[in-house]
């Protein structure tokens, strides 16, 4: 019993994007059995590919679950979030292109410019990171900055066009790497997943960054240096802006600096939130954000394959956002394990009868 | 906020004046290089009018986020919230409602919005930004269900009042052929110089105003005041959703469109005039006059980046993005300085 009950405390914060994709898988099974279903098909190129809604769910998950990993981070340091992480991910991408397109495209060249574009989301992100960190400003106001000139500054960078990237290589990122049925962001983000977690196994980053944001005050007294994780934290979520920015890019093929991966800092903060971490800091379950972030692309499928037109899709994800915080809250919460409580205790009251 | 008289004496400025100050000699310092550098339209009155005519709706909606943000909260629902009253309305009219109605389904829509948002947030105390979120993607999705199609407006009563225009002969100008053109300004300006009037009162006078500085200040403290914190706080967001409603309204009467994409990101240049005013998203310090002025701010730099010949379309943002850092980063080490002045002077009375 209390192995039992050591487990649920660890895991509790899962149950709630957990029982978010439950209710989403359950509704699309009774409406139709096959929507999961995985086929092998052929795609154009000849490669055989796994196929279905399931793998278009993971795959077009990719870019959020990489930026909802970074914001995780941000929001349990600086008990904040960053709403520029979309122009930072244009900026990032426009970098990539203006590298790729300076020569030929081979591997060494993809490595270069995906390297030039951590580096430039890295300074960004520093700078965010400074606003926040040095001067004491709220993240939202400070990456307020970046969030209304970002785009433009992607679209400095490309000189005023969308320029195209064309080359197999650049596909086999953005779609499949051939002979192999899975689709390449996917396995991008299960590498990053996979470095996410051996960072905050093998180093105390995780735990300062929970220490900080529970207590900034006791932290720094305690000999951690806030300055450097709130930053740390900020840099960290430029790299993971520069890996969406690069599988976005890949997918197109091109740069569009206002349409590339648009509004996704909403979305990002809301799998951050759907995966119950405390927006005020503190707490933190990176792999939680990113249950939460596949939960809202389910969704997204799932309201496309009702066939809800695309610009509708957000009136019907924001009544179900409303109805899974809503059922998150603390106060609707307290009033249920109350009333659990009561019903326990008659039933008590019933067996003692 | 809540000083009695003796230490008001001591220290004539507080954190609210003194922000206010800055963001007010900054835009007349402004405005003053443009008029002495460029000239021309800088030095008539209707470029002023001209700030005021395009960006009424504007200021209604940075009135109300100011309040939410005084009580600490936020609001970015405003900006979905205007352009679904803008194409509600316009639908309705079209379909031979009248300005009357029309003006009152502008209203409850808001009110609408900002009972939802209020009663989410206040009593059931969910973070105020996940569900304003979801109040903007709502009402973005809707405005696209009440139609995808840019609608015009057709009414022709509707049309007249559109056109209705203040002139003020006496701020007018000459032209270059002789005749005296009037300076213009549209019926929605007055609604939102009411608007802020309004507010900066009820701010400054009312208990419901003082209330809203109480909980943004210190919300335990508050409570403990005797100041309704969750009443209050429910209130806050009721009227930022009430004054989305009617800047909805005055943005028809200015455009007279209804577009899907209407008043796209109104949300953050209300959030970025509301700072530049000298308004905390902490809470607890901000002004309406304040708000208005960061409108004119923001509306100024855009005019002079335009008239100093920058035509890249890339640098009225970026020039924006760099102000605001500017006005942030001031912000930030005004405060610390005076942070830090009133622990020094705390530790003399100690000695």
């Amino acid at each position: 019993m209390a192995q039992k009950k050591f487990n649920w405390s660890k895991y509790s914060q899962l149950m709630l994007p957990l029982i978010s994709i439950l209710l989403i898988v359950v509704f699309n099974l009774i409406r139709d059995p096959s929507f999961f279903s995985v086929e092998i098909a052929k795609n154009n190129v000849g490669n055989t590919v796994l196929t279905g809604n399931l793998i278009s769910i993971l795959n077009g998950a990719s870019e959020l679950a990489v930026l909802a990993m970074g914001m995780t981070l941000v929001t349990a340091a600086c008990g904040g979030q960053d709403i520029s992480v979309g122009a930072l991910a244009a900026i990032a991408g426009s970098m990539f292109v203006k590298v790729l397109r300076s020569g030929e495209i081979t591997v060494g060249s993809i490595i270069l410019a995906f390297l030039c574009c951590c580096a430039i989301a890295i300074v960004f992100g520093a700078f965010n990171g400074t606003l926040v960190s040095v001067f004491k400003i709220q993240p939202m106001i400070a990456t307020l900055v970046l969030f209304t000139c970002g785009r433009s500054i992607a679209y400095w960078i490309n000189g005023g066009a969308t320029p195209t990237v064309e080359s197999p290589l650049i596909n086999a990122i953005g779609s499949f790497i051939p002979g192999v049925p899975i689709p390449t962001p996917i396995i991008i983000v299960a590498i990053c997943g996979i470095l996410f977690a051996l960072l905050l196994k093998f180093t105390t980053l995780g735990l300062y960054t929970q220490t900080v944001g529970i207590n900034q005050r006791a932290a720094r007294l305690n000999g951690i240096n806030t300055t450097l994780i709130k930053l740390l934290s900020f840099m960290i979520l430029g790299v993971c802006c520069a890996v969406a920015g690069c599988i976005g890019v890949s997918r197109l093929g091109l740069i569009n600096h206002e349409t590339l991966l648009l509004e996704i800092e909403m979305d990002a903060i809301l799998a951050v939130a759907i995966g119950g971490n405390a927006l005020g800091g503190g707490k933190f379950k990176v792999s939680s954000s990113v249950l939460g972030a596949y939960a809202i692309q389910a969704l997204t499928i799932t309201l496309y394959a009702m066939k809800v037109p695309s610009t509708a899709v957000k009136a019907y994800k924001a009544i179900v956002i409303i109805l899974i915080v809503v059922i998150g809250s603390p106060v609707v919460k307290a009033y249920f394990s109350r009333l659990w409580a009561r019903l326990k205790k008659s039933g008590k009251g019933m067996e003692a009868v | 906020m809540m000083r009695n008289n003796n230490l008001k004496r001591r220290e004539p400025l507080t954190d609210t004046q003194l922000l206010l100050t800055i963001t007010i000699c900054i835009f007349f310092a402004m405005y003053g290089l443009a008029m002495l550098v460029w000239g021309g339209g800088f030095l008539r009155f209707q470029q002023v009018f001209d700030m005021l005519n395009n960006n009424a709706a504007l200021i209604i909606v940075a009135c109300g986020l100011t309040i939410v943000m005084i009580g600490g909260g936020i609001d970015i629902s405003v900006g979905g919230v205007t352009a679904l009253v803008v194409m509600s309305c316009i639908v309705h009219m079209n379909n031979g409602g009248s300005i009357v109605t029309a003006a009152l389904l502008a209203v409850g829509i808001g009110l609408c919005f900002g009972l939802v948002h209020g009663f989410l947030i206040s009593y059931l105390e969910i973070q105020p930004f996940i569900i304003t979120l979801a109040g903007m993607f709502f009402a973005r999705g809707m405005t696209t269900i009440v139609s995808l199609e840019p609608q015009k407006i057709a009414h022709e009563g509707f049309k007249a009042l559109m056109k209705t225009k203040i002139e003020i002969p006496w701020l007018g100008y000459v032209a270059k052929k002789g005749n005296l053109i009037p300076a213009r300004m549209e019926i929605g300006v007055v609604v939102a110089l009411v608007v802020l009037i309004v507010v900066f009162i009820m701010l400054k006078k009312t208990r419901l105003g003082r209330g809203f500085y109480a909980i943004g200040g210190n919300s335990q403290s508050a409570l403990m005041l005797g100041v309704n914190v969750k009443r209050t706080r429910f209130l806050s967001y009721l009227i930022s959703g009430l004054l989305s409603g009617i800047a909805g309204f005055v943005f028809m009467m200015h455009t007279g469109a209804g577009n899907a994409t209407n008043a796209a990101g109104a949300e953050m240049n209300a959030i970025a005039s509301a700072i530049i005013g000298g308004t905390l998203l902490s809470g607890g310090v901000g002004n309406v006059i304040g708000t208005f002025f960061g409108v004119l701010t923001l509306t100024t730099i855009k005019a002079i980046v335009t008239t100093s010949g920058l035509r890249d379309p890339w640098w009225q943002s970026i020039t924006t993005g760099a102000m605001l850092c500017f006005f942030i980063l001031l912000q930030s080490v005004v405060l610390s300085q005076r942070a830090k002045k009133k622990a020094k002077a705390k530790e003399l009375l100690k000695e």
